[in-house]
């Protein structure tokens, strides 16, 4: 019996094991990871200040609320009201985005999808290339495309801070590197803790709940720990009746 | 531990007006002390009280749920944020709910695995098994309605792939796709009746299933991993000579399998909700689209097995047909089973053999269901899709020329 | 029964089983203490709930001398009385025929706890649900009106049981209500009120 339950376990884990080798290799950008730390309440902070100054104007976090974001991320309502609450909104709202939608298909030909959920959808890590891989393209009507979403509609909004990019492309069309274009105000590291910063707050605002699951899990663990070990001892005291 | 012929009788009070009114103590000393249960159940033997204990979390937190779920194309998807987000401690209960599906699974396979290891569909518990079966059966149309409710784009596309099964069916499959859905697509009217069937009908009639499954049990008694009828060799009191009381044994060893559970549970809900993507898919937080397949769809984890048979097979209606009759063979089990032997500890190498290959196919074809349908994935899928029916078809066979040992006459338990 | 000594006390530690019952009943009540709590705690106000019933604020600049306007604060009606010198000057009259003229029994912020029930004599703001039965008492501002006697003052009076409150919202005597009409928390920024925040702690309500 025992012999038989180690040969299915065995053939059960070798079967997937065979199928998920092989894959070529992925373009290096498709390696990056986020690496965010929602326990860095700092990099939340300045990860919120990043989304209203530079992707609250087209995208809305529909499902979050101004005054929640302060209360989980330590801003007082005072500041908030200040630097992140736009004119005319209450602190209550929810984060929505003053364009029109009329005015922004328009514009994009799309309206910019809310983003309440983006990183739970796709991942942090898309989120993470996706700002990080754009590239001129004279052909595309922004003036820039995208590895992460080819050919999408957004313009490159954060090109002050990084610059506009090259990227080098093989014989057959592959993507091979990237190259200095028009430089921006940051250095490649200050542009890639900004982008770390942003996706940090966009996975935070996919679950707010997620600051404080595991803590909580923790304590629940323990305690049924110490439930079943002192349910175990009494099993063992009654089945001593067992021979 | 309460003298049984002492009774309520020589108690006083309150407790004497019960149970001449509701008879409290002779259910419980007939259903739980008075019960004898083998005294060598090994850990497979949690899975049925397990999945009685997710049944119960199933419920509560449904119950919660519907609270604050708002059923209707437009609400769905942005109710079940709110109770994600909005209303207190609202993420737990919802991951406990979605964790909950999937445990309910994972309970209920090795369950039904337990059986298959050990005969326990064998004479004489077949309606045992078959109501057990028809369990199973109303739990996985509870799981797919559970899965439309939230309204993301893998709830849709599901309901419509699942939904467009049953055009298969020659002649009055397109009407009959047209009525369970309300519409001419999978609309509002679709997700309100699969609410209702969710939340009210498919409870119902799990719990009485489950009800019908323990009387059954009851009459017969458990099966036990040597296959061995503890009634037939009885002690001078008449219970059997290797069976122990329900209670305080059994409730006392399924109070620390129930711990352990809670345990793993627990892990899941807190640390990993979504499980990689398995137990709460990507595609599904964003809202249903009608206009947009996502990449790459599949059933959950539980429903792969079944899905990876469905595209094994070139032709869309033999399909179909065989994705049934892989769920229903199991309902043949033990007419097809035809082995003097219960438990596979007393079975001969072929049908180790058969099970073992039986068990790779399942769990392979449940991974396929993952993968896209395309190349290797496809073949390996027929290959085990043809494993799979030919542990059923050929186990009339086998099961007669299999080489069993002796089945010992008492049970073996070690203390 | 041969292979179960369902045994003698002296083979059995009834004590550790006693012991052991104990503790594992007592571990299992803290633990369903503890997973009830979200369950309970579930039906409390959401942050939706919450949300709505953040403060409201009120432009008084387009409230007349001697009009009222209503406003919905947590899903209450907030009547918002703009009152004249001449209603003021009159509300210690109606002391002798009032049930609680202090409004020592009512429910207010004690920053209302006085005559005019209010912060400025000027503005009265009350919650206006009748504290008999929680229908919403009608405005009846002319003194000696037709419907309601020569020697009414001017107030509010309740359709649904006949409820009398002057304009200060207190009850009147002979009124099946029993308290004044309550005084919700407010305070005043500028010429805006501000429903649901008291000026003291300058916190929520």
């Amino acid at each position: 019996m025992r012999k038989l339950a180690i040969i299915v376990t065995a053939l059960a884990l070798a079967a997937p094991a065979t199928f998920a080798a092989g894959g070529e290799g992925a373009a290096p950008w498709k390696q990056w990871h986020a690496g965010n730390e929602l326990g860095d309440r700092a990099s939340l902070q300045r990860g919120v200040r990043n989304f209203m100054n530079y992707c609250a104007g087209c995208h809305s976090l529909k499902y979050v609320r101004y005054q929640r974001i302060g209360n989980d991320l330590g801003i007082s309502d005072d500041v908030m009201k200040a630097n992140l609450v736009p004119p005319g909104a209450k602190i209550t709202d929810y984060v929505l985005t003053a364009m029109p939608e009329g005015l922004a298909n328009a514009s994009f030909g799309i309206v910019p999808p809310d983003l309440s959920l983006i990183t739970r959808s796709k991942g942090t890590d898309y989120v993470y290339r996706f700002l990080k891989t754009f590239y001129a393209d004279p052909a595309a009507a922004t003036g820039t495309n995208n590895l992460a979403l080819a050919g999408t509609a957004m313009p490159h909004v954060l090109s002050d801070l990084q610059g506009v990019q090259h990227a080098v492309f093989g014989k057959d069309g592959k993507f091979e590197q990237f190259e200095a274009g028009v430089s921006g105000q940051y250095t490649p590291a200050q542009y890639d803790a900004f982008v770390r910063d942003t996706v940090n707050f966009l996975e935070y605002a996919g679950e707010p709940a997620k600051l404080s699951r595991a803590t909580i899990g923790v304590w629940v663990v323990l305690y049924l720990l110490l439930f079943t070990a002192i349910a175990w001892l009494l099993k063992q005291e009654y089945w001593k009746d067992v021979h | 531990m309460a003298n049984a012929a002492e009774g309520p009788a020589a108690k006083g009070g309150f407790r004497v007006w019960l149970n001449k009114r509701l008879p409290v103590d002779e259910f419980v000393q007939n259903q739980l002390v008075g019960y004898y249960a083998p005294k060598n159940f090994n850990v497979w033997y949690f899975f049925g009280s397990l999945a009685l204990v997710v049944f119960v979390i199933q419920i509560v937190t449904g119950i919660f749920l519907t609270m604050n779920y708002k059923p209707g194309a437009l609400t769905a998807f942005d109710s079940v944020e709110y109770i994600m987000r909005e209303v207190e401690w609202g993420w737990l209960i919802r991951y406990m709910h979605s964790t909950g599906a999937s445990m309910f699974f994972i309970v209920v396979y090795l369950h039904m695995y337990r059986a298959l290891m050990y005969g326990s569909y064998k004479a004489p518990r077949e309606l045992l098994w078959l109501i057990g079966m028809f369990t199973y059966l109303a739990l996985m149309a509870e799981a797919f309605f559970g899965y439309v409710l939230p309204w993301g784009n893998m709830s849709f596309w599901g309901a419509q792939v699942i939904v467009n099964l049953f055009g298969t069916i020659p002649g009055i499959g397109p009407g009959l796709v047209e009525w369970i859905r309300g519409d001419y697509g999978i609309a509002d009217a679709t997700l309100n009746r699969f609410f209702a069937l969710h939340v009210i009908a498919l409870p119902l009639a799990l719990a009485l299933l489950i009800v019908l499954h323990l009387v059954a049990l009851r009459q017969n008694g458990s099966n036990n991993p040597d296959g061995v009828e503890i009634k037939s060799k009885l002690g001078a009191n008449g219970k059997p000579l290797d069976g122990i009381p329900f209670h305080p044994y059994y409730t006392l060893k399924d109070l620390v399998g129930i711990g352990v559970f809670l345990i793993g549970f627990a892990i899941v809900v807190f640390f990993v909700p979504t499980f990689g993507g398995l137990f709460l898919e990507k595609p599904n937080f964003e809202p249903a689209n009608a206009l947009s397949t996502p990449e790459h769809i599949a059933p959950v984890w539980y429903f792969t097995p079944y899905y990876a048979i469905l595209r094994a097979v070139p032709d869309q209606r033999l399909g179909a047909l065989l994705m049934g009759l892989a769920v229903l063979a199991f309902l043949f089990l033990p007419w097809l089973d035809r082995s003097p032997v219960k438990s596979t500890r007393y079975r001969g190498w072929i049908w180790k053999l058969a099970l073992a290959v039986f068990t790779v196919s399942f769990l392979a074809l449940m991974y396929l269901g993952l993968m896209p349908a395309e190349g290797l994935y496809v073949t390996l899928a027929r290959i085990f899709t043809t494993a799979y029916f030919a542990f059923f078809v050929l186990m009339p066979f086998y099961t007669r020329i299999d080489p069993v040992k002796a089945v010992p006459e008492r049970v073996t338990y070690h203390a | 029964m041969a292979e179960i000594s369902v045994t003698d006390d002296q083979e059995v530690d009834q004590s550790r089983r006693r012991f052991l019952t104990a503790a594992t009943v007592a571990t299992g009540v803290v633990g369903t203490g503890f997973a009830i709590t979200p369950f309970i705690k579930s039906w409390q106000p959401s942050e939706r709930a919450r949300a709505l019933g953040a403060p409201v604020e009120v432009d008084l600049t387009k409230v007349e001398p001697g009009q009222m306007v209503i406003v919905s604060w947590r899903k209450q009606a907030i009547y918002i009385v703009h009152r004249t010198p001449a209603m003021v000057a009159a509300l210690p009259k109606n002391d002798s025929n009032l049930k609680d003229p202090t409004s020592a029994d009512s429910d207010q912020p004690a920053y209302a706890k006085n005559e005019m029930r209010s912060i400025k004599p000027d503005y009265l703001v009350l919650i206006g649900i009748c504290t008999h039965l929680g229908c919403l008492p009608k405005q009846h501002f002319e003194r000696g009106d037709a419907a309601l006697g020569a020697d009414w003052p001017g107030g509010f009076f309740c359709p649904c049981h006949g409820s009398r409150f002057d304009l200060a919202g207190r009850v009147m005597s002979g009124s099946p209500a029993s308290k004044n009409l309550r005084v919700p928390p407010y305070e005043f920024q500028g010429d805006t009120l501000v429903i649901g925040v008291d000026p003291q702690q300058k916190g929520v309500a």
